[in-house]
């Protein structure tokens, strides 16, 4: 049975305020689930790690990176300013992106692997397909990244259609089109299946799918209709 | 790095007479020949490229970088590469080349070709490889130690920009020491004013596949800190691994190998430059003749 912290500050809301200025920090989110809760797909090992070590790691340094920024643009500090970006980019994305991806995982006692239904499963059959086309098509650009990074299936708000994008190490989706909504994202950092599938990407990618949340995708896409 | 000879396979692509590297990027032909030439051409040498194991048994670096780790860094990923490379390049014009001529080739001056990144990847595998022995550590002797001393203040401090490079290297990648011989990059010039001092040591990082040939340097030790290359014995403690990397694993005798060969190459290449410059001098009749502008009478050029 895995360890859970009990801290339930939502994550990528304000956490605690930098006492003097109000800077808002963040802290690692809760898994809504226990590390051993997703396998054989994912091992806990790896989860944990993942959690613990990983996404602790980038919400530290983005924390660091966002008090100095903070600092230099009140000294009006350009150069420091943007010196600091490739650190805000690299570790905040990493929050942003590893906090959707525990969302998009879930035991399968709650659903996870199920397919999605209603409007959602029509979208992703009528601009895939079918179902079985999108996953292949998913696991296809994923195994196919070059080093470290992210496949995702995206909702594009402008052109209202689905799309699959692949973003490079911690790039977030939005860095492939202002109107891109993360729906789904899948890790393909070695750190994200190694110890379980070595260096066999594409049986990671084949088993993730047995515990995605397609509910919370479904979720997020329903939400974005409707405004 | 060269590739072996193959004499007894048939020559499946057209025998390129071009050898100078730049000049080959610009037209680099995909075909691929169908048509097997029965016998084998006298030294052509295909470039099926090997699988080179590294200079050490796989268990050798025990417990530093384990066995398992090379089973699967070695034996899946390094080869992987190869396969992959040889399967790309068969019956094209890639296949007559050596490694480092299919590096340049595909780098393509940053546009990628298809190959690099296999081909940029065996090269780097087998050159990590061979930046480690069993019972390695300890510090450099002779020039390299100088030459260390001379460009970063002192091994210390070396250490430290090293290990930095290799531990803010984002996502995956590789961290260098390498000898920088500095040269223009215009195609037809050259420095006016070599010395000694422009040459040095530096250290730089770089991600995915890329490598210091690409940027003209000459690589002299690398570190691999994709996370394949860790995570069996070290998980998420990158920075661990970078430091016993240093105190356990260097091979300063490869280093200081490859630092030798680097100088001898920067020296030869300032001997051709001399020689193509004296050749120019020697050689033009006229003193260049100064540009005619043409100007018109009613137009001012500077009109608005």
């Amino acid at each position: 049975m895995a360890l859970r912290t009990l801290i339930t500050r939502n994550p990528l809301r304000a956490a605690a305020p930098l006492a003097s200025r109000g800077l808002q920090t963040f802290s690692l989110p809760d898994l809504p689930y226990d590390y051993g809760e997703l396998e054989p797909a994912i091992s806990a090992e790896i989860m944990q790690l993942h959690h613990q070590k990983h996404h602790q790691a980038y919400i530290t340094n983005y924390n660091k990176a966002l008090e100095q920024l903070d600092a230099a643009a009140a000294k009006g500090d350009a150069s420091t300013v943007v010196k600091l970006q490739s650190a805000i980019k690299f570790n905040g994305g990493g929050h942003v992106n590893h906090s959707i991806f525990w969302k998009n995982l879930a035991p399968v006692r709650v659903g996870g692997g199920e397919p999605p239904h209603g409007s959602f499963g029509w979208a992703i059959d009528s601009n895939f397909g079918s179902f079985e086309a999108l996953i292949q098509k998913m696991n296809a650009e994923g195994a196919a990244l070059q080093g470290s990074g992210w496949v995702w299936l995206g909702l594009d708000k402008e052109f209202k259609r689905l799309v699959v994008e692949t973003t490079g190490n911690q790039d977030p989706l939005v860095t492939k089109g202002a109107s891109l909504v993360p729906l789904l994202g899948i890790d393909v950092w070695e750190h994200a299946y190694y110890l379980q599938y070595k260096n066999v990407r594409p049986d990671y990618l084949k088993n993730i799918w047995k515990v995605i949340n397609w509910k919370y995708a479904s979720d997020v896409f329903d939400k974005e209709n409707a405004n | 790095m060269a590739a072996a000879a193959a004499f007894a396979t048939p020559l499946k692509c057209t025998f390129s007479t071009s050898h100078n590297v730049s000049g080959s990027t610009r037209g680099l032909h995909w075909r691929k020949n169908e048509r097997s030439v029965k016998r084998a051409y006298r030294g052509v040498i295909t470039a099926k490229i090997d699988h080179k194991p590294p200079p050490y048994a796989l268990e050798a670096l025990e417990p530093h970088m384990s066995l398992e780790t090379f089973e699967y860094h070695w034996g899946k990923h390094h080869r992987a590469y190869v396969d992959n490379l040889n399967k790309q390049i068969v019956g094209t014009e890639l296949d007559t080349k050596s490694l480092d001529e299919i590096i340049l080739a595909t780098y393509n001056k940053g546009d990628l070709l298809p190959p690099f990144n296999n081909a940029a990847q065996v090269w780097n595998h087998e050159f990590f490889w061979e930046s480690m022995k069993p019972g390695g550590g300890g510090q450099p002797s002779g020039e390299l130690a100088e030459l260390i001393k001379r460009d970063f203040g002192s091994f210390e401090a070396f250490v430290s920009e090293f290990k930095a490079a290799a531990a803010t290297q984002f996502g995956s990648g590789w961290a260098w020491l390498v000898y920088k011989a500095n040269r223009l990059d215009v195609g037809n010039a050259v420095n006016p004013l070599p010395s000694e001092e422009d040459k040095k040591l530096v250290v730089v990082k770089s991600p995915n596949a890329i490598n210091p040939l690409v940027y003209d340097y000459s690589p002299l030790l690398t570190i691999d800190v994709w996370e394949h290359a860790y995570y069996l014995d070290y998980q998420n403690r990158r920075p661990e691994y970078i430091s016993t990397f240093m105190e356990k694993l260097v091979s300063w005798d490869a280093v200081s190998l490859r630092l030798e060969a680097a100088k001898a190459r920067a020296a030869e290449r300032e001997r051709e430059e001399e020689r193509e410059r004296d050749e120019y001098e020697g050689n033009s009749q006229t003193e260049p003749q100064p540009v005619e502008m043409y100007l018109s009478d009613t137009e001012d050029s500077e009109a608005d």
